[in-house]
């Protein structure tokens, strides 16, 4: 098996906000990332996928298909989005890293499966350069 | 759905490879420019990995305000700007990255609990770096 990983990215905005708690407890859970005007990164998107090597393409999957699935699935959807406001799942789900990668693990696991040969393996979310947040899966 | 959180974290730190069980000729020999006597240093970049189920209530693993503070507490503080080899932790044993990542590694994993630590990851220089998961692994 290999690991085979792309790499892509998006800016957004967001802030992180909890409504059955009070303006004062959501200020000190999440401090400055509270403030509900919103703030942004530019966000690093790392796509694993595994599977055997094709014998007539010597591919784990055509990287070329993979970008575009990303495009389609995650980048139109997030990309210089506000993600609290205008991404479906945010609606009602805090969009924090770690949760930022378990919903592109959602939009993705079913196309990469639906193709056929390919597994997702792992998704990691880079917020910046020194916090990163990653699923499996599991 | 278990998720993984990681933030990195830089301490400046000096260090020499040497032990007193080899001969000077040994360490010359084994450790090479990391022997030099006055030491040397690095800019260490260090990832704390903590994994665990996501809280509904914050969307979070581990906040990171915490995460911050454990780890400023035990290992900002107390290496950074440092000699190593003067540390208690290396008065027997060589100040390598690989023993600097499971001492760090073993000062933050009771000190962050209940959050459940899963790897240390120190880049010593962009082209080295060690990694440890504990003693199970």
């Amino acid at each position: 098996m290999i690991l085979l990983t792309r790499r892509a990215t998006f800016s957004a905005s967001h802030y992180y906000w909890n409504p059955d708690w009070s303006e004062e407890q959501n200020q000190v859970v999440f401090g400055r990332c509270a403030n509900r005007n919103g703030h942004g990164h530019n966000y690093t998107l790392e796509v694993t996928v595994t599977g055997p090597v094709s014998p007539l393409s010597g591919f784990v999957v055509d990287l070329k298909w993979l970008k575009d699935v990303i495009e389609r699935e995650v980048l139109d959807v997030y990309d210089h989005r506000h993600l609290n406001h205008e991404v479906p799942e945010f609606a009602t789900l805090i969009p924090t890293t770690e949760n930022i990668a378990v919903s592109i693990w959602k939009r993705l696991e079913a196309p990469v499966t639906a193709a056929g040969g390919a597994q997702l393996s792992r998704i990691r979310v880079y917020e910046t350069g020194d916090i990163f947040a990653e699923y499996r899966g599991e | 759905m278990k998720a993984y959180f990681t933030r990195a974290y830089t301490i400046s730190a000096s260090h020499r490879l040497h032990t007193d069980s080899l001969s000077a000729d040994e360490n010359r020999t084994t450790f090479g420019k990391c022997n030099n006597p006055h030491g040397h240093g690095h800019n260490y970049r260090i990832e704390v990995t903590v994994g665990g189920q996501i809280d509904p209530a914050t969307g979070m693993v581990i906040n990171m305000a915490t995460l911050d503070a454990v780890v400023h507490q035990q290992v900002v503080a107390r290496f950074d700007h440092m000699n190593l080899n003067l540390d208690p932790l290396f008065a027997n044993q060589v100040s390598t990255t690989e023993n600097l990542s499971i001492a760090i590694f073993n000062l933050l994993q009771p000190a962050l609990e209940p959050a459940i630590l899963e790897k240390v990851r120190i880049e010593e220089t962009e082209n080295n770096f060690f990694e440890y998961s504990g003693a199970e692994h």
